[in-house]
């Protein structure tokens, strides 16, 4: 009745899976990334403990976000850094563009940002003139060949190196047919380096913004954030306000998590902390709202801004793994994609929330210990209540909640539904039963609970 | 009303009533040999280190490592002989022809082989990313088990800008192939003296 998708989760999933080889490929390897998280997760013996100081700094930082922000400010204009709030991401798109043309700059380079792909900032931009280079290197393959990051620390986790080999040559001019993970990264290098050292203007991404000192940290490997902040006249970043935490002791916590529950290092080669510009430079900050009030607002789905995104929980999922980021359809996919996007527009991302086996394996890996497939279970509740349940199941479960909610028809319906599966499979196994696809159906029982049992009393 | 109150109004009316900060948020690391421990992890980021006695130690290991290397940098005295250019420069895009930057880390991690260095040590923020290769000198007693040690005796907004480097710079991003040498330094040699 909602279906208003070009293509839902399920139907993209179909899609993907359709090249069975790559889809094994997908599964494996973000299994592999997966089991390396659980060896550096077991060199910890107090992971655990830290888990939970984490995630309950988090709920105080939910408890106390407005003043955190107010403090944050203060501290950070103090750094001589400027502080822009945004509403949603048309205002934070707005705010971005201004800076950059105050700095008589038509070109940007940009590090790793969720936020700006949620916003989809670089459309806007090159809309507007703007020229933007991505950085990162997965990123700036997914940007050559016009699609988004299908991963938030992995963005192009969806292609091998022959796609990669193909997109270099046709825009960087590598030989044909190069494969070589070192040749063609050796190739992006020598491009982005060129990049830094001509951008005035550099965008980054924020992982944690400290209030007690009003600055803030960038994690990455590649050093790209470094590069392009600490030689452009003016850097900006930009920020969900859910990133603010207490004190400077805190990341401690933080970056002892991050990276060994992403990808199993011990933390990221580059941990930078930025407090003031340097003599010359402009630091902005852009606090972005776009929805996350809404959200802090929901007692059942706060608990998604507690995420540091180290997508522990998309490598985990066994739905993630075979269907590929591109059918969650929106920036941040996975399970915490799946509780972010409701938020952000109900209708559109219906059916996010149902692409769940509801397993638990994204809750017992998250850093911050938000209760994920919790959360899963009850988008479902709220979208079928709001009318926005997937079409298929909202028939099916009208269907359903009859029966179930009446003995009589219950009894009979079972009788029946025996009698279809042993004579007539074909009827259940048809296209209208969304949960025959992929599956077999079981052999029927003779006779029901209810039957034997009542045989059973009167013997 | 302004964005910035408005957001602020409606993240007041939003937020839940307040939990505390958790009492216990720090945690003990316990390694037989914060040395060896330091070193370990550094060779499983694609680092390397090298414990020596003192600064001609790390001259002669320099000089075999980095064999007539030209536009060498350096900010430790002990080595300036060493160094044909300077990292103290006013525009840090002159640092773009830099090969070798030899510079000291005043905090290191057992934990995870991370390596503190600020504006104290770094002439320009740039130095070490924009470097081909990068050298840090650091000192055993500075080594501390975990971060929460080193959060404890760091004052991160002493200078304005600092940062923990853990390795070479990397990155996996084609089909999961780990390549040394993203945009960062190729390498990282770290020396560590008593
Ligand atoms: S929800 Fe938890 S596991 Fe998933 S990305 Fe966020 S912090 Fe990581």
């Amino acid at each position: 009745m909602n279906k208003q998708l070009i293509l839902d989760h399920a139907d993209a999933a179909v899609e993907f899976n359709k090249n069975e080889a790559k889809v094994d490929w997908h599964d494996e390897t973000l299994w592999f990334v997966r089991t390396k998280r659980d060896r550096a997760v077991a060199q910890i013996p107090e992971w655990e403990q830290l888990r939970e100081a984490a995630s309950q700094i988090k709920n105080h930082v939910l408890s106390n976000m407005h003043d955190l922000l107010i403090q944050f400010e203060e501290n950070a204009i103090r750094n001589g850094i400027k502080i822009h709030w945004a509403a949603d991401g048309d205002e934070h798109n707005a705010i971005v563009l201004d800076i950059i043309k105050q700095a008589g700059a038509t070109r940007m380079v940009k590090s790793k940002s969720m936020l700006t792909e949620e916003c989809h900032l670089n459309k806007y931009l090159i809309d507007n003139g703007i020229e933007v280079i991505d950085s990162d290197l997965g990123e700036r393959i997914v940007q050559m060949r016009n699609e988004p990051p299908s991963h938030i620390v992995l963005p192009a986790i969806h292609l091998t190196k022959a796609e990669v080999g193909e997109t270099f040559h046709e825009h960087l001019g590598t030989d044909k047919g190069a494969t070589d993970p070192q040749y063609l990264t050796e190739a992006a290098r020598q491009h982005l380096r060129e990049t830094f050292l001509t951008r005035k203007v550099a965008l980054t991404g924020v992982n944690f913004a400290i209030a007690e000192t009003g600055g803030f940290v960038v994690c990455t490997n590649e050093g790209n954030a470094d590069m392009g902040a600490h030689l452009a006249d003016v850097h900006i970043a930009a920020m969900g306000f859910e990133k603010i935490i207490p004190r400077a002791e805190h990341l401690g916590v933080f970056l002892r998590l991050l990276a060994r529950s992403a990808t199993g290092q011990p933390i990221t080669t580059f941990s930078s902390h930025f407090h003031r510009p340097r003599p010359g430079q402009e630091m902005h900050i852009v606090i972005v709202d776009n929805g996350r009030s809404r959200q802090l607002g929901r007692p059942d789905f706060r608990n998604s801004l507690k995420c540091i995104r180290c997508a522990a929980c998309l490598n985990t999922c066994p739905v993630y793994r075979r269907s590929g980021g591109f059918s969650y359809h929106s920036a941040v996919a996975g399970p915490i994609g799946s509780i972010l996007a409701p938020n952000l527009d109900m209708k559109k991302n219906a059916d996010l929330p149902f692409a769940s086996t509801l397993c638990g394996s994204c809750s017992n890996v998250c850093p911050v210990k938000i209760d994920i497939h919790d959360q899963l279970y009850k988008w479902r509740q709220v979208l079928m209540r709001e009318g926005y349940g997937p079409g298929s199941k909202t028939v099916a479960m009208k269907a359903m909640a009859t029966v179930l909610e009446s003995p009589r028809l219950y009894r009979m319906a079972g009788k029946v539904g025996r009698g279809v599966l042993r004579f007539a499979p074909i009827t259940v196994e048809n296209g209208l039963n969304p949960w025959y696809n992929q599956r077999e159906m079981p052999e029927p029982p003779a006779e029901s609970f209810h039957d034997w049992y009542v045989n059973h009393k009167k013997a | 009303m302004t964005t910035r109150d408005q957001m602020l109004a409606s993240i007041k009316a939003n937020q839940p009533a307040m939990r505390p900060i958790p009492a216990q948020f720090t945690f003990t690391s316990v390694y037989p040999d914060l040395t060896q421990q330091f070193i370990d992890i550094l060779t499983f980021v694609g680092g390397a280190a090298l414990i020596v006695p003192d600064f001609a130690a790390i001259r002669a290991s320099l000089q075999t490592q980095f064999p007539n290397m030209t536009s060498v940098a350096t900010t430790c005295d002990e080595l300036a002989d060493l160094a044909d250019v300077t990292m103290n420069v006013s525009d840090p895009h002159e640092l773009s022809g830099l090969n070798l930057a030899i510079i000291e880390g005043p905090l290191a991690v057992a934990e995870n082989a991370a390596i503190w260095v600020d504006e104290r040590q770094l002439p320009q923020r740039v130095a070490p990313m924009i470097t081909q290769y990068l050298v840090i000198i650091i000192r055993q007693s500075t080594i501390v088990p975990n971060m929460h040690d080193a959060y404890k005796l760091l004052k991160v907004d002493e200078t304005g800008f600092g940062t923990f480097i853990c390795g070479p710079s990397k990155t996996a991003d084609i089909e999961q192939s780990l390549v040394i040498g993203a945009h960062g330094a190729r390498s990282l040699m770290v020396y560590i003296l008593p």
